[in-house]
């Protein structure tokens, strides 16, 4: 008890530095929290996927498409479930600012496949209806302040033209990990209008989407599609949801990593801040600790004391720095939201910060312990003469 | 002399301060760098005066297509520039994606292929042949940029890649420094289009007559009925490329800055404000020899931006090593892979000096006004 109330005493004895330091590990926290968050958003496509579903496209790349044919084929492969197709519009909105993703699919199956898109049931039956409705995320009808029934214009970049969809539905995701941003419409639509417009470009998707009947087997699924496709005109690269996601982001591994790094010199930044305040608390104390030396405390006492304020301190400012996170994290979210549909703080993230600030007050205190105990009594007390 | 001779005195603190600035410093300007890096590779990419035909609302050479027919008009536009052999410097070509395993990691990457005529190479003078020889037309050779024949299974020469139910071998290696086009691969365009299936191209790319000519020519052709083209300057069109990206590095790089130089500035006033206090009976005696608040002021605040500037230095300093990597990675705007390096320039070296001295003087300014305010007795009074 006696230990603790020295220690809180003792921390606000320069109470402007001690504020100071505090402000310093609060922002260093909250920085750290806010890169973890971002790299946390990368990965957001991964944490949704499911594994049980496969993604099957083009072997040459993903800007090459396969015909629609396969569609049937695919369904007769044995471990094969239920089959869905979409491909990637790419149209823009507005400007190229307001960009947001925007695909085609076989709505029916595609819903059948992803039950993490919730559409209210009068709505379903109303997309499913119309063939030009198109269905959006909760946060894109906010953005944009969309309602039921309003006609929604993209200029279409791989599809010339501008094409019309009447908006029929608005989905939630099942948790918050599902991107509630994106925009999804009738893959009919465009092959009907590609047929009279560029007959050659019809009857092509972009990707399948196959649900399989165990998923402890859907490597073996993923084989199979592969070698029902081998040596003709379209090969196809089938793989889970999951490596589909991950294939996307080792392409920007670059960023990632950068940003990683910089997440620790952030909390290496800090370190230096509150090891030069605990450096100058104990430059000033020195006869102090002397003087306990004197009256026959030991070395661990001291240290106890050096550690304490130094914990305490990073750990007051730590508090501080999670509590701004969370506002933070939600300014940020809107200002990137075009990069980040999904960006959450995760739990994961306040772990890393308590760890961080509590290995920071570690180092920190460790070289003024080092040179508090060490120090000679007679030295000590010189000092204060 | 006597802020430099006192952050000497308390060497520890002031290296541990500087250290600190050091870092924002260095954050700062590799983040400055590396945009800069990544724009000076997509405008270097692109020649003043070129222009590139895409279709109408394509944002890139991928999403594009142009018509056989739409490009045999665009061919016979007078403004078109001649070459030494008395052929018009028009290329048509393709570009399309295929996806490669990195050498070492084996992750895969989108790489670009450009299906490239003769006039190609004339109308970029960057790219040159650096090892192997220029394909044959009419034959399944490739040559692969400098950046892909390092970093791509299957890009080195002699090596043969297998795409679109064909082998290529890659008969060349081309050094286009820095520009996009070392990481791209390039192919005999009417053979790359034969084993993609592609009847239409990309994009017609053509050298101007006249540089001054563009406008004449972009209005001529994007209000020709037959085309639904737009023409661009090359320039233009490769900074556009890059706008998606070098945004978000400036949003992240802005915003981490300005919370990293809070964390700074805070530690430059925890040393200052110590320094100060430590000093209360030294400022009593400099105010009673008869020194003026003002150069008492002035004394702590050079100290401070002695510290910032210090620190700006050290950090500049090993951010221009940072010169020597190249980062690869994948272009959302154009969906494939980009090698670009950083890049200090000397706009960059004075924006991280300045950020860096405002940094020391914002954190020694409150001090520096406390020391000035002491009253002489109070403060002789202390020691």
């Amino acid at each position: 008890m006696n230990i603790v109330k020295l220690i809180v005493k003792n921390s606000f004895r320069h109470r402007l530095r001690t504020i100071l330091t505090i402000f310093g590990v609060a922002v260093a926290i909250l920085s750290f929290g806010l890169l973890r968050t971002v790299v946390s958003a990368w990965y957001a496509g991964v944490e949704a996927s499911s594994a049980s579903r496969l993604v099957a496209r083009n072997a040459i790349s993903l800007i090459f498409p396969l015909p629609l044919s396969y569609e049937d084929k695919i369904r007769q492969i044995e471990g094969v479930k239920l089959v869905s197709f979409g491909s990637w519009f790419g149209g823009i909105y507005i400007d190229e600012k307001h960009f947001f993703a925007n695909y085609a699919v076989e709505p029916e199956s595609y819903l059948k496949l992803y039950p993490e898109i919730i559409i209210p049931k009068d709505q379903k039956k109303a997309f499913l209806q119309d063939r030009k409705a198109a269905v959006a995320g909760r946060i894109l009808v906010e953005k944009y302040g969309w309602k039921i029934g309003d006609i929604i214009t993209l200029k279409g970049t791989l599809y010339p033209g501008n094409w019309d969809f009447v908006i029929r539905g608005i989905y939630r995701g099942r948790d918050k990990t599902v991107d509630e941003s994106a925009f999804i419409f009738h893959w009919d639509y465009l092959n009907e209008t590609l047929k009279k417009t560029a007959p050659m470009r019809a009857d092509q998707v972009g990707w399948y989407m196959i649900g399989v009947t165990n998923p402890n087997l859907a490597a073996d699924v993923a084989v199979r599609i592969d070698k029902a496709f081998k040596n003709s005109l379209a090969e196809t690269l089938t793989e889970t949801e999951k490596a589909f996601q991950l294939g996307f982001i080792s392409m920007t591994e670059a960023i990632v990593i950068a940003i990683k790094l910089v997440s620790f010199v952030v909390v290496f930044i800090i370190m230096v801040v509150v090891a030069n305040t605990m450096a100058m608390t104990a430059r000033e104390r020195i006869g102090e600790y002397a003087i306990f030396k004197t009256l026959g405390f030991g070395g661990w006492h001291i240290a106890k004391l050096v550690f304490g304020e130094s914990l305490f301190i990073t750990m007051l400012g730590c508090a501080l720095g999670i509590a701004l996170t969370f506002p933070a994290a939600d300014i940020f979210s809107s200002a990137l939201s075009t990069y980040f549909p999904v960006f959450n703080v995760a739990k994961k993230t306040i772990y890393m910060d308590i760890i961080a600030s509590i290995i920071v007050g570690m180092v920190a205190a460790l070289f003024p312990t080092w040179r508090a105990i060490k120090i000679r009594v007679a030295d000590g007390l010189r000092r204060i003469g | 002399m006597y802020s430099f001779r006192n952050l000497w005195t308390r060497r520890l603190t002031t290296v541990l301060t500087a250290t600190g600035m050091a870092l924002v410093v260095f954050v700062f300007s590799a983040i400055l760098m590396l945009s800069e890096g990544l724009q000076k590779t997509l405008v270097d990419t692109g020649s003043y005066d070129n222009a590139v035909v895409i279709r109408k609302g394509s944002v890139s050479e991928v999403q594009s297509g142009v018509e056989r027919s739409q490009a045999s008009v665009i061919e016979t536009e007078p403004e078109i520039a001649i070459g030494p052999q008395g052929q018009p410097l028009v290329a048509k070509e393709l570009v399309v994606l295929i996806t490669m395993p990195k050498r070492g990691s084996d992750k895969p990457a989108n790489v670009v292929i450009r299906g490239v005529a003769e006039t190609s190479i004339i109308l970029r003078p960057q790219v040159k042949l650096v090892q192997g020889r220029l394909p044959r037309q009419g034959s399944s050779e490739i040559i692969a940029g400098m950046s892909i024949a390092k970093r791509f299974k299957g890009g080195g020469v002699g090596e043969t890649l297998h795409f679109a139910m064909r082998d290529w071998t890659v008969v060349g290696v081309f050094d286009a420094g820095n520009t996009g086009f070392s990481s791209e691969i390039w192919g005999d365009v009417d053979q790359l289009m034969q084993a993609f299936r592609r009847p239409v191209y990309s994009s017609v790319i053509f050298k101007l007559r006249d540089s001054s000519e563009f406008d004449k020519v972009k209005k001529r052709i994007e209000s020709d009925p037959r085309l639904t083209l737009e023409a661009k300057r090359e320039t233009t069109y490769y900074k556009e490329q890059s706008e998606m990206m070098a945004k978000f590095l400036r949003i992240l790089g802005l915003s981490l800055t300005l919370i990293f130089s809070f964390g700074a500035i805070i530690g430059a006033m925890i040393t200052m404000y110590a320094a100060v206090a430590n000093r209360t009976s030294e400022i009593g005696t400099l105010r009673a020899l008869g020194f003026q608040r003002m150069s008492i002021l002035i004394a702590f605040l050079l100290e401070s931006l002695f510290l910032g500037f210090s620190g700006g230095v050290v950090g500049l300093f090993f951010a221009s090593f940072l010169q020597l990597y190249t980062v690869s990675t994948m272009n959302w705007q154009t969906f494939s892979e980009l090698a670009f390096s950083f890049s200090l320039t000397l706009e960059i070296i004075s924006i991280a000096l300045l950020f860096a001295l405002v940094m020391g003087f914002i954190g020694g300014v409150l001090p520096a006004f406390r020391a000035a305010r002491m009253n002489i007795v109070d403060a002789l009074w202390k020691s």
